[in-house]
């Protein structure tokens, strides 16, 4: 088991090294030329001032150079500075990070809370209109794009209905709680402003819904595909003979099997609303790192998104080694 | 059997006509729907400027933001576009750039996917690693980031989400062209002295095609929805080409002419949809033991 564990954790450094290669020839090579990105026209056009910029961000050294150095800087936890807001990489991705975090975690509750019974349900009741709600709701959440659903929801409950508040985390004339984790409602609670929690919460309504709706579909189907799966098995008709409660087969023998599927697809679910806010974020002015990845790409801004790529990437090769071992543990059979 | 039980007979005849209807709908229904909303749609990408009077380009500032009427079905954009007309030409956009995506990546994906289960060994290894590596990273970001590095543009997009696209394909097609590697025919054709090339293509692969179809038919959704995302964000067409994704960012900000966004968006959601259905039921087609679950 540990020699497993072991060689999955090589595997994935070593992943994680062919991932800086990637992202920095990437970054690198490709035609996008960060200085017209940077400076504009009228200042790209003067020789001497590009010159001058270009040895100022390194980029006059050769390719493999450069290599050389970003590893290094790597190496001591440093990023190297954003082109577009002049600070260190990390200090940005620091700062973005809790609003993504925050929104992230609520719309993932939200798709097992729902996602979760929801799939229990249809399975139990075949057929019935609880059934074909289930699938309604999982196919519209994994066809809808999101960022139409996004404005959907804006402009009927914002716009039309006005029972919910506009973009942003909170609303723009109140001021953010005094940030020790960064995450509004847990500063907010802690420091025992009430009128912030709320005005927060409220803000995470709409885009955690959005954000949630592709996730929440998958769950759901994955819930009662297994279920219905696992209903079928042996253990459970010698349970029923043995005449168990109803109930007691549901929750003791059915559900502990059928929800290991939906166990590992909620971890890649969470990595995916990680990541996967860029279009919600951009909508509901969301000041999360999907939008600044966004405004990075645009800008050609290389150091920023050559950081966060790497981070992203590290931490998707993170869950999939737990996964991985979570599966060993799970199934031994999976070892040899 | 008399004739006197003969009205009987055919009224009991009657019932399972209708029950076979009810049936055949409940079986065949959805993908069935699925299928004529697919071909609705390429009709309408077919037939784009016969479908209005107008040019999609054309701007008409004496027009602007007008509501949906009988002059302007779907209303008109900030320029006093046809939002209808806009729509169906950007029908042309979505549906090619969907297909061609998911056809070259899988095409791409399989070829790789098939040669590394075929060949085995060192070259397997190196391209599965390959494909551990892209799909290690977020689809959505690392298209993201290639986009903008290609520089914007329709082909540069469809490029980048290549790039993104043909790893799921790879795997997939290693992972049942390994179960057919094994079988007695793939045997046979290779003591007949039959090439590599001809055994992985001609025997092998039509073998293996149900299950890469099934990934093929439920993905096209998937990449017009990643597209139309690209081109929301300005990282797929340039304008003023009309495009869904487009289309929903120009109106993103106008809440009360709620039409401009609507209506583009929509047309994606009916169209994914479809895929999904036609998806779905092809998978139970090929796979009865997934029917009905």
């Amino acid at each position: 088991m540990s020699r497993y564990i072991l060689s999955r954790l090589v595997l994935a450094v070593v992943m994680a090294l062919l991932a800086t290669l990637v992202i920095f020839l990437l970054a690198n090579t490709v035609p996008g030329d960060p200085v017209l990105a940077q400076l504009g026209d009228l200042a790209a056009s003067n020789k001497e001032f590009v010159a001058e910029w270009r040895a100022k961000w390194g980029l006059d050294l050769p390719l493999w150079q450069r290599y050389v150095i970003f590893l290094q800087q790597l190496l001591h936890g440093d990023l190297g500075i954003s082109i577009s807001s002049q600070r260190p990489v990390l200090q940005d991705i620091r700062d973005f990070a809790p609003a993504t975090l925050e929104l992230a975690s609520i719309a993932f509750l939200l798709s097992l809370v729902v996602g979760i019974p929801l799939g229990i349900m249809a399975a139990m009741r075949r057929d019935s209109w609880i059934d074909h709600l289930a699938r309604l709701i999982s196919l519209i959440g994994v066809s809808s794009p999101t960022f139409w659903l996004a404005f959907i929801m804006l402009a009927l409950f914002y716009g039309g209905l006005q029972i919910a508040p506009g973009p942003g985390r909170i609303d723009a004339i109140a001021l953010p709680p005094t940030s020790v984790t960064g995450l509004y409602l847990i500063d907010s609670a802690l420091g025992g402003d009430w009128d912030t929690f709320r005005d927060a919460a409220a803000h995470l309504v709409l885009p955690s819904i959005v954000l949630a709706a592709a996730t929440l579909g998958l769950i759901t189907r994955t819930t009662r595909a297994s279920m219905l799966e696992s209903m079928q098995q042996d253990y459970v008709r010698v349970a029923r003979a043995k005449g168990i409660r109803e109930r007691r087969i549901v929750i003791g023998h059915i559900l502990p099997n059928a929800l290991i599927p939906v166990v590992t697809l909620g971890g890649l679910a969470y990595a995916n609303l990680l990541t996967g806010a860029v279009l919600t974020e951009t909508i509901f002015s969301w000041p999360g790192l999907g939008r600044y990845t966004f405004r990075s790409a645009v800008t050609l801004d290389f150091p920023a998104i050559m950081g966060i790529t790497l981070i992203v990437a590290v931490v998707y090769l993170f869950i999939n080694l737990l996964i991985d071992i979570s599966y060993a543990l799970l199934d031994p059979r999976v070892v040899r | 059997m008399s004739i006197a039980s003969a009205p009987a007979l055919s009224a009991r005849a009657v019932a399972p006509v209708a029950s076979k209807t009810r049936r055949w709908l409940r079986r065949y229904g959805l993908p069935a729907l699925g299928a004529l909303v697919i071909l609705a749609w390429i009709i309408v990408a077919l037939s784009a400027p016969a479908l209005s009077p107008y040019n999609p380009a054309t701007v008409d500032v004496t027009a602007r933001l007008r509501p949906p009427s009988f002059l302007h079905w779907l209303g008109t954009d900030v320029l006093g576009r046809d939002v209808f007309t806009r729509l169906v030409h950007g029908t042309r956009v979505s549906l090619t750039t969907g297909i061609v995506v998911v056809l070259v990546g899988a095409i791409i994906g399989t070829l790789v996917g098939g040669i590394a289960a075929y060949v085995r060994g060192r070259l397997e290894e190196l391209i599965m690693r390959l494909t551990d590596l892209v799909l290690c990273f977020p689809p959505i970001i690392l298209a993201m980031a290639i986009a903008a590095a290609l520089g914007i543009g329709t082909t540069n997009t469809i490029i980048a989400m290549l790039i993104v696209w043909w790893p799921k394909f790879a795997r997939l097609a290693r992972s049942l062209v390994l179960v057919q590697r094994s079988q007695e025919y793939v045997e046979a054709a290779v003591v007949m002295g039959l090439s590599p090339t001809r055994i992985l293509l001609r025997h092998i692969l039509p073998n293996s095609i149900g299950p890469l179809i099934v990934l093929v038919t439920l993905d096209v959704g998937n990449a017009i929805i990643t597209f139309a995302g690209l081109s929301f964000l300005g990282l797929g067409v340039i304008p003023p080409t009309p495009e869904w994704g487009s289309m929903v960012s120009e109106g993103r900000e106008l809440i009360e002419q709620w039409w401009v966004a609507t209506f583009p968006g929509a047309a994606i959601l009916t169209v994914v949809l479809g895929f999904n259905f036609l998806g779905d039921g092809i998978r139970d087609w090929l796979d009865p033991r997934s029917r009905r679950r």
